[in-house]
């Protein structure tokens, strides 16, 4: 698993490379969470067209950082997500509280 | 057409990864499309994270995981199972959104994706002791090209 972002004003933008399971939702967790620290956020892009693998431990990450965020009123947008990628999201019900978005 | 694999594997989440795509690899023979394999890969990494972070206590003891996969024809049949606690009410556990550790942000998920991504899924208690995750699919494959002859 790889990660990459950028901060552009209140928008902060990460992008997962790689496979989403068990064994790096830790580093993934804990690598939102210290960019989500520095505070300043309107907005969390997460890009995942080179995310080629995710299982439900992913939405998990992701429904953990929904909490943090949405009582600071962050919006959460999950971009152009792989086609098996997007099952295991939609399945989830997850576009209900995040944008999917290209 | 008969074939059967068996892989046994330490309990650790390093090893989700090799089992699924393991798997994947092995129901190669059937010419599944994209959308199989991915079904797969994601119903075997969920049995397999199930058995890493529930099955068995972080007592510094190696735990093992069983993956044996049979392939009948155009059917694949995916067993997984582990000799931990067990669990206690299954039907109760396969609830979508239930999780025993809601506290580590589990989504609750696993087993909803399962059924999802297979075409049958039984759960049932391993003897003496742990769980055994019992999956279907049926590979329909890709395209079937024409031909003509001249």
């Amino acid at each position: 698993m790889k990660i990459e972002h950028f901060k552009k004003s209140d928008e902060l933008h990460v992008k997962l490379c790689g496979e989403l399971d068990e064994k790096c939702s830790t580093y993934v967790r804990t690598y939102l969470d210290e960019l989500i620290d520095e505070g300043g956020l309107r907005r969390l892009y997460i890009d995942m067209s080179a995310l080629s693998f995710m299982d439900s431990t992913g939405i998990g990450v992701l429904i953990g950082r929904y909490k943090r965020l949405k009582p600071q009123g962050v919006s959460i947008f999950l971009q152009s997500p792989t086609k098996a990628v997007d099952r295991v999201l939609g399945l989830s019900g997850i576009y209900d509280i995040m944008t999917k978005a290209v | 057409m008969k074939n059967k694999m068996t892989l046994t594997f330490s309990a650790i989440s390093e090893n989700e990864s090799f089992a699924r795509n393991a798997v994947a690899a092995f129901c190669a023979e059937l010419d599944p499309t994209v959308d199989e394999i991915n079904d797969i890969k994601t119903a075997v990494s969920e049995a397999v994270t199930n058995c890493v972070v529930h099955a068995y206590p972080k007592d510094g003891n190696e735990h093992t995981v069983t993956v044996i996969t049979e392939i009948d024809d155009d059917t694949v049949h995916i067993v997984v199972s582990d000799n931990g606690v067990g669990i206690d009410d299954i039907a109760h556990a396969m609830q979508p959104f239930y999780t025993s550790k809601p506290e580590q942000e589990r989504s609750g998920m696993g087993f909803t994706i399962m059924e999802s991504f297979t075409d049958e899924l039984e759960v049932t208690r391993n003897e003496p002791q742990g769980t055994v995750v019992s999956m279907f699919k049926t590979i329909k494959g890709g395209a079937v090209w024409n031909r003509k002859k001249r």
